[in-house]
């Protein structure tokens, strides 16, 4: 491009180069800029606020002490934090495996020319738009209630785990995709079967796209409030979970708390654990950009 | 290539007549199979469970409401007695909300779209792509926390000399809908982008050839050939303005309100269920039967937004791929 234009412009007759930008072009690209400003700023200065904000209480105090509401000087958060790593865990345990089978079974196996298999394609998409708040209902009303489960870390994990459930399920089809068709052609070629060719071939191609999306998917369940303010996440809880039926709270939902007291220690105190919550997300999300640019092949 | 042929020549000399049919039954792959139809099924069970679980409690509450009664009424207070059920304010104080929201999100996130599928360099792309990420992985609690203690602060200082003494309160539906408006500028920006990337480049290069500037193709071509997919990301925006809940719940106040004056603090359909739903609320009381029944508008507003920009999508793949 740059080599026809060099010459274009010393040469006057009929030069092929653009007649420059003009005033409008200008102006139409500079207001484009404005929605990357925008969020860029309001980026900036939400994390700035937030870290100034809770910079007085922000030191071991969040994940050493329990909450407290009589003296906010020793509240901390760490039932919110074991309750987090509790329910996120099991969230992934169930989700992860499920999610993934999910996504084999559409890309590798489905015909997507049966009504059965768009049915449910169109299904998974339309579950990723539900609203958050709606899954918890169907907790409250099926898994709190319907199963006797009552307000428990397993509960809450179940519910979680349909909520991102499709999510896990577009990200992992996406880096399924991505494997060419000669990896597999070649493997049924060679004699393998259906599943030997996904497991041996496609999976491991797969695994770092796969493993960006869980990532990705397991920080939104981390940050989620609220289904889990009607599965009982409210409670105040000042013990860790011990086990997947007992009482829980975690830290999106203890900031919210927190956030409702009107005490002005509680808000500064809901700002240090934002800040704590977010750098714990941000290294997730860092983890997974890494992941994707270090070891995403291309073919 | 010669070990291919040595075993295929080994096998072929153990079963004479060369046949592709598989040699044994392969029962393993016949349950892993049903396994993976199994995860698959989760989400239909999923849409299932969501529907099954508002049935019986909204058989109870219309039992008890009439459902004109809930659908135009205009007071709700159904913890006062005697209770109204009008979900009217509920509703209203959802559409403004979304309405700003969307002010906000639309233009700018288009604008982020445009930008980055035609104007912005790799190396621009390569930092500016994971920071609207990062900005779509904020929890919304933090979101509804910054409404409240920075941008509300704000407004009230701005607002102040410009209306002279009617400021907004303390929870109000602006900041909480500016607020919901920066969150969804990822959603919109990334799912236009997607639209705008499936347009074929030929059409752009056409459109140049013909002598137009990059802004004329942006808006005559591209705009234009990625609409269906471009309104698709509106709705989806809306739907998820719709559903948020952290935000309003901590930001736009706890009040039935039916008005349009953003200055003032209203209570949005999800926002009620956050509040009632906090508690541990007795089963089959009205109280809970009134989670579901909200539970229930919401749910088919959304549901109806999703699938008809679903459809978008599809149509607009088809026309290009």
């Amino acid at each position: 491009m740059s080599a026809t234009q060099a010459p274009g412009a010393t040469q006057r007759p009929l030069s092929l180069q653009g007649q420059g930008e003009s005033n409008a072009d200008r102006v139409f690209r500079w207001l484009l800029l404005l929605g990357l400003v925008v969020a860029v700023s309001f980026l900036v200065t939400l994390l700035t606020f937030v870290i100034l904000r809770g910079l007085p209480r922000l030191d071991s105090r969040i994940w050493q002490n329990m909450p407290t509401l009589r003296r906010p000087s020793l509240a901390g958060a760490q039932s919110a934090v074991f309750g987090t790593i509790w329910v996120v865990g099991t969230t992934a345990v169930i989700s992860i495996p499920t999610g993934i089978a999910a996504a084999v079974y559409l890309e590798e196996y489905a015909n997507p020319k049966r009504w059965y298999n768009r049915a449910i394609e169109v299904n998974i998409q339309n579950l990723a738009a539900v609203p958050s708040i709606v899954y918890g209902i169907l907790g409250l009303g099926l898994i709190v209630r319907g199963l006797g489960l009552g307000f428990t870390v397993l509960a809450a994990a179940l519910t979680l785990s349909l909520l991102i459930l499709p999510t896990v399920i577009i990200s992992t089809r996406e880096a399924l995709r991505a494997v060419p068709q000669s990896i597999r052609h070649g493997s049924l070629a060679l004699g393998a079967t259906r599943w030997q060719t996904t497991w041996r071939q496609v999976l491991p191609a797969a695994v770092p796209g796969i493993a960006t999306g869980q990532i990705l998917a397991l920080s939104r369940a981390i940050g989620e409030a609220a289904p889990l303010l009607l599965l009982g996440g409210l409670a105040f809880v000042t013990f860790n979970p011990d086990g997947l039926l007992s009482d829980y709270t975690v830290l999106p939902i203890q900031i919210f708390n927190w956030i409702s007291n009107p005490k002005e220690e509680f808000r500064v105190l809901a700002s240090a654990t934002i800040v704590v919550l977010l750098v714990l997300l941000l290294a997730m999300n860092a983890l997974a950009i890494y992941l994707r640019n270090r070891f995403q092949k291309r073919y | 290539m010669s070990s291919v042929q040595e075993q295929t020549g080994t096998a072929a000399g153990s079963s004479p007549p060369m046949s592709l049919r598989p040699s044994r039954p392969r029962h393993v792959e016949k349950v892993i199979h049903l396994g993976l139809i199994l995860a698959a099924l989760v989400s239909v069970a999923t849409t299932v469970g969501i529907v099954l679980s508002f049935v019986p409690p909204n058989v109870e509450f219309f039992r008890q409401v009439p459902p004109l009664d809930f659908l135009t009424g205009t007071t709700w207070t159904p913890q006062f007695t005697p209770a109204a059920f009008g979900v009217l304010p509920l509703v209203s104080a959802t559409l403004l909300i979304t309405l700003l929201a969307m002010v906000v999100a639309a233009p700018l996130g288009l604008a982020t779209a445009l930008h980055l599928s035609e104007y912005a360099r790799p190396r621009l792309r390569r930092v500016l792509k994971p920071l609207l990420e990062v900005l779509a992985g904020i929890p919304t609690v933090v979101f509804g926390f910054f409404a409240l203690e920075f941008v509300t602060p704000l407004l009230r200082t701005i607002l102040d000399p410009i209306f002279g003494g009617e400021t907004p309160e303390i929870f109000n539906a602006l900041s909480a809908a500016l607020v919901m408006g920066v969150m969804i500028i990822p959603t919109i920006a990334s799912l236009s982008e997607d639209a705008m990337a499936a347009v074929p480049n030929s059409l752009r290069q056409g459109a140049y050839a013909l002598g137009s500037s990059k802004r004329q193709v942006s808006t005559k071509v591209v705009i234009p050939a990625a609409l269906s997919g471009i309104v698709a990301a509106f709705v989806l925006g809306i739907s998820r303005a719709v559903g948020e809940t952290m935000i309003v719940a901590i930001a736009a106040g706890q009040r039935p309100n039916l008005s349009w004056n953003p200055l003032e603090g209203m209570q949005t359909m999800t926002g009620f269920i956050a509040a009632i739903g906090q508690g541990d609320v007795p089963v089959g009381s009205l109280g809970y039967d009134t989670i579901f029944a909200v539970g229930l508008l919401l749910f088919v507003a959304t549901f109806l937004m999703n699938i008809f920009s679903i459809r978008l999508v599809r149509r607009f793949r088809e026309v290009y791929e």
